[in-house]
């Protein structure tokens, strides 16, 4: 059901941890629905110079969640930002449906680890504001695939 | 293939080499239809004879009782449907649990949409109902009471022989879904006031596609499949004789080692259960730590979830199930686990082991060692250990 990709990020996830005094951290889901994504950023000179996750949840998560920290390590912010869950999803060699909200998670992780920067530090980030966290339907994303 | 641990019995068995043996000649030996009157058909003839009679003794039916299906779903199906139609004008009530399976539950909420209505009982912390909730249930529209034997994710036996009297003394018929229960435990029907039961012959370690539904002397159901003549006008379609015979040969089996392999399985489960506990921290036994299936292991893993344990355990070929909503493709984790009152993001981390009489302690070592590590190696990664770690 999964592409290699997957199960080799699964198996072997890259950037798997914490970073103490991180300048950005994001946690996006919920344990209701089984997954929770949480993504700590150490950013310098507006650069992701380091990039780690905790993640509960499917095989599909974990790898999305790992797929993402390597998309964004060493890019800068504007960069970061342009990464889609569709990227993420691509990266891995695609997802079942069912599981493309993984992917939106692993997006959604990251803005939200921008933005807890963004405030920390008030370096203002374009396109980026708190009410898109305020939705929780992200499984509702499948319904497109 | 490569080799591979198998603990998903629940999910269906091989069938046995003793059992294949005694269908391969109804393949391309004696194929006649039943149906037919000349000397070929004799054999298909008298080979489902000899398998109805074996279901029947395996559960002390009658010969006669004893009405061959497609599989559990259609023997679920057929009782549930069949009652609601045939007494629909004594009453339009219907009671059954929870934690049924789904060919259950969807049909009784097919029904509701043609203005039954359905009670659906509350289940305890172990997954067992409450006769008390039910007698209180049951009014003058009841027409039938549908409980399952034995739950196909938590193994709870449930009390079916009280259940029985209960629905005797209330004049309700009362069904069975026994699909995991046949074959694993003594089964007597007039023993247990049983009027409708539901098996299946996969699994039992018999084939697929095959099973059957006992239908008490007295019982009158309307059918599901409409057609020829065959099983006393009560289910059309040929017979699937190769199938059949399957599973007349895997539950005369299933019987006669019933003791040995009951006690050789709970010994197993047991140890198991036992073995996961001790070495690993935040564990929760799902289900009755006796009133439990003899194979039926079913844990929840605190902090992470099923789906990527089930991931990491196929890595060494053991293959094995979760009540994770991922694994189903929904949202939700299992019906079973949130009936029993465990919340949702406990109720994701589940896995059920269920074991089956090829299995051996070395396997079961082997298991519970690559267990340890997969569910340290995720909770390491979950941010839901971490908080617990800081004591949040």
């Amino acid at each position: 059901m999964y592409s290699e990709k997957v199960m080799d990020h699964f198996m072997n996830p890259r950037n798997v941890g914490e970073i103490e005094n991180a300048d950005g951290i994001g946690e996006v889901g919920n344990p209701k629905c089984g997954d929770i994504m949480k993504m700590y950023l150490k950013i310098e000179d507006g650069i992701i110079t380091d990039v780690k996750f905790k993640t509960f949840g499917c095989g599909s998560a974990i790898a999305s969640s790992s797929m993402a920290t390597e998309l964004i390590k060493g890019k800068s912010i504007q960069e970061a930002m342009q990464i889609t869950n569709k990227a993420v999803a691509e990266a891995l060699d695609g997802l079942p449906p069912v599981k493309m909200h993984c992917s939106v998670l692993a997006e959604q992780a990251i803005r939200k680890a921008l933005l807890d920067y963004s405030k920390k530090t008030g370096v203002k980030i374009e396109g980026l504001d708190e009410t898109e966290f305020d939705d929780d339907d992200l499984h509702e994303i499948e319904a497109e695939e | 293939m490569e080799k591979i641990i198998y603990m998903d019995h629940a999910a269906t068995t091989q069938v046995r080499k003793e059992v294949l043996d005694e269908m391969i000649p109804y393949f391309n030996e004696y194929y006649g239809n039943p149906s037919s009157i000349y000397y070929l058909s004799n054999f298909s003839k008298m080979a489902i004879d000899k398998a109805r009679e074996r279901v029947a003794k395996a559960i002390n039916a009658e010969k006669n009782e004893i009405y061959f299906t497609a599989g559990g779903s259609e023997s679920d199906n057929w009782a549930i449907k069949g009652v609601a139609s045939k007494l629909r004008d004594k009453g339009n009530h219907i009671i059954t649990s929870k934690i049924e399976h789904h060919a259950i539950l969807h049909t009784c909420e097919y029904l509701e949409k043609l203005g039954y209505e359905i009670t659906y009982l509350d289940v305890d912390e172990y997954g067992m109902i409450s006769l008390d909730e039910l007698e209180k249930a049951i009014k003058n529209e009841t027409i039938l009471i549908s409980i399952m034997f034995a739950n196909n994710e938590i193994g709870t036996i449930e009390p079916i022989k009280e259940i029985g009297e209960i629905a005797r003394k209330h004049n309700v018929i009362f069904h069975t879904d026994a699909v995991q229960a046949v074959g694993s435990l003594p089964i007597d029907v007039k023993d247990m006031n049983i009027d409708l039961l539901s098996m299946s012959a996969h699994k039992l370690y018999g084939p697929k596609g095959v099973g059957a539904l006992y239908i008490r002397k007295g019982i009158k159901i309307d059918p599901l499949i409409h057609g020829g003549a065959q099983e006393r006008n009560k289910r059309a379609g040929t017979e699937n004789v190769p199938g059949i015979v399957g599973l007349g040969k895997a539950i005369e089996l299933a019987y006669s080692e019933l003791e040995e392999n009951t006690a050789k399985l709970i010994e197993l489960r047991d140890y198991m259960i036992k073995s996961i506990q001790s070495r690993i921290p935040d564990v929760r036994l799902n289900g009755h730590p006796t009133k439990r299936l003899p194979g039926n292991v079913n844990m929840c893993f605190r902090y992470i979830e099923g789906e990527s344990l089930l991931l990491s355990l196929d890595m060494y070929k053991i293959e094995a199930s979760s009540g994770s909503a991922c694994t189903s493709g929904s949202l939700d984790p299992s019906h079973v686990l949130l009936a029993i009152g465990l919340p949702h993001e406990i109720a994701h981390g589940s896995l059920r082991l269920s074991l089956g009489i090829e299995n051996t302690k070395e396997e079961v070592d082997f298991v519970v060692e690559k267990l340890t590590t997969i569910v340290d190696r995720l909770r390491q990664m979950s941010p839901l250990y971490e908080k617990k770690q800081e004591g949040k």
